[in-house]
């Protein structure tokens, strides 16, 4: 630093050192330790020089990594989509038509099943879904033919995903609509436009910035997801976190494990970029 | 408020779709049969009986115990420090600085445990509840730092400067006037840091190297049919346990927002 720094600065840095050191030392260092694996070469268990482009080059040319990518984006996006389209009627109730005192307990309601056991909830899903299960016994006692979800690996795990992070969308499509002004709303349909119209002119453009973040943070965990497919898709149907699993853990190959690991981060970081400049152009129109 | 009732009929459900598999956890948990479906047998206590006798189970719930309390409690103290600093000073690479702590909110999971699960290999340093623990509190963090930093925000200033005027130093400010306002805020960061970190799995589960974990515990035994059921029972508790934790923690929170003489602007996260 060429000039001494202010007091403030200083009681600031010192004050917020711990937390940094820590999240440097085992954030920013291992992310950066898998970055360096990445472009080395290993077999079992160890990593050396020289420096190599090769884990990246099998990347691109084995079809069965880019086929994990594209259906892990795909059932991301999948279950982005109807998360989000359910969650969007739910935010606009609490919203508009729930008296303010009770809006809260009403977002309580709503998170609530999202902070039980995540573990029990999947699991749980196991056993409604599988061979014999809730849903298939359920309806044998009303004399029809089992549906036997289960067996439909990719299907089961959309449903399980999209139950999982419903809560996660509902919350900042609430808030954005919360922002609308009310007043616009009013001179829409004083000017004569119907309600419906109103809506998709007004509401829903405005509510976008939320419907936008929410997408954002339901596509993030599921796109990462390991414990659904693991279990419900009974590892039939592996998705990104698998694979990073069995190539840094079960084959110990830790430079392809890297790179793979890299490229997911990369392909997550691109499509999060684009909901975001998509969202710019709503943030933009708001002023 | 104008009604709407398609509106209102339509979140009904969807808050029947959102407890439905909840719903069905006492259900099972209570049912008579080894088998899990329909139609039901009759009321029994094995499946408790049986979850209580289990001796693994008690292990992985006191080693969840031990974590849950180390990571809550080392979460809420970093958390602390980087709310008050990002909401009370300006300095060099605080954006940086804060994004690499909210980091792990955007991150997989698995990304974070594998990075961490790799340079703990490479070092030759042993997997243990501790792993976990450092792992686990990278995870609390975000959440800790989310929820304290709306804490010290809705503190007032002029309160701090009085106390400083009125001849105290800086640090029985911070211990007089400033903790007790913002205890309500470490208390829910405390118990939702709790919640995350007794429910988490993918840490436990890579970190742990196989140490008796609840959540590693639980997803473990739902592949074997027969012991379904008392998980099933555990279930059923663990639901209670996190609503009764929940409950407190919003009730906490409210209560320090009305103590800071604040409006309510929404849920827990």
């Amino acid at each position: 630093m060429a000039q001494p720094l202010g007091s403030e600065a200083r009681a600031g840095l010192k004050l917020i050192s711990p937390t940094a050191i820590y999240v440097i030392l085992l954030l920013a260092v291992p992310l950066a330790t898998v970055l360096i694996y990445s472009v080395l070469t290993g077999g079992r268990g160890n990593v050396s020089l020289p420096i190599t482009i090769e884990n990246y080059a099998e990347l691109w040319t084995k079809a069965q990594y880019g086929y994990i990518m594209l259906k892990s984006l795909l059932v991301a996006l999948t279950v982005t989509f109807i998360t989000v389209m359910l969650a969007y009627p739910v935010a606009y109730f609490v919203s508009f038509h729930v008296k303010p005192e009770r809006k809260s307990l009403w977002l309580f309601l709503i998170t609530i099943p999202f902070w039980t056991s995540y573990i029990i909830r999947v699991s749980l899903w196991f056993v409604i879904l599988g061979y014999g299960g809730i849903v298939d016994s359920a309806l044998a006692s009303i004399g029809l033919p089992p549906l036997n979800v289960a067996s439909y690996s990719l299907l089961s795990i959309v449903i399980v995903l999209a139950h999982a992070y419903a809560p996660f969308a509902v919350l900042p499509i609430f808030v954005s609509l919360e922002k609308v002004d009310r007043s616009l709303l009013e001179a829409g349909q004083d000017l004569g436009e119907s309600r419906w119209i109103t809506f998709l002119r007004v509401t829903l453009p405005l509510s976008m910035p939320g419907v936008i973040a929410a997408a954002l943070i339901v596509f993030i965990p599921t796109v990462g997801d390991y414990v659904t497919p693991e279990l419900v898709g009974d590892g039939k149907e592996p998705m990104i976190a698998n694979v990073i699993e069995i190539q840094l853990l079960k084959l110990q190959n830790f430079p392809q494990g890297s790179a793979f690991a890299v490229a997911s981060m990369l392909m997550v970081g691109i499509v999060s970029v684009l909901f975001v400049l998509w969202n710019k152009r709503y943030i933009g129109g708001q002023k | 408020m104008k009604k709407a009732p398609i509106l209102k009929g339509y979140t009904l459900f969807y808050l029947l779709f959102l407890y439905g598999p909840i719903l069905l956890l006492p259900i099972f948990a209570f049912n008579d049969s080894k088998v899990v479906a329909f139609p039901l047998k009759g009321l029994t206590l094995n499946w408790f009986a049986e979850m209580a006798a289990d001796q693994n189970l008690r292990t992985a719930a006191k080693n969840s115990l031990i974590i849950a309390f180390s990571v809550s409690s080392i979460s809420t103290i970093l958390g602390i420090f980087a709310a008050r600093a990002s909401v009370r000073y300006n300095f060099p690479g605080k954006a940086p600085i804060m994004g690499m702590i909210m980091l792990p909110l955007v991150l997989p999971e698995m990304i974070v445990a594998m990075a961490l699960l790799v340079v703990l290999l490479s070092l030759g340093i042993q997997l243990s509840l501790f792993t976990v623990i450092v792992g686990q509190v990278l995870i609390c963090t975000p959440f800790a730092v989310a929820i304290l930093t709306s804490a010290f925000q809705s503190l007032d200033r002029s309160l701090e400067e009085a106390s400083l005027d009125l001849g105290e130093t800086a640090v029985s400010t911070f211990r007089l006037i400033v903790l007790p306002l913002v205890m309500p805020g470490i208390m829910a960061s405390f118990l939702i840091c709790f919640t995350i970190s007794f429910d988490e799995f993918i840490i436990a589960n890579f970190l742990g190297s196989g140490k008796p974990i609840l959540s590693v515990y639980i997803f473990g035994q739902f592949r074997f049919p027969a012991k379904v059921p008392s998980m099933l029972a555990l279930g059923t508790v663990l639901v209670l346990f996190s609503i009764i934790l929940l409950g407190f923690a919003e009730y906490m929170r409210r209560r320090g927002i009305a103590k800071a003489g604040g409006k309510d602007s929404g849920g827990l996260l």
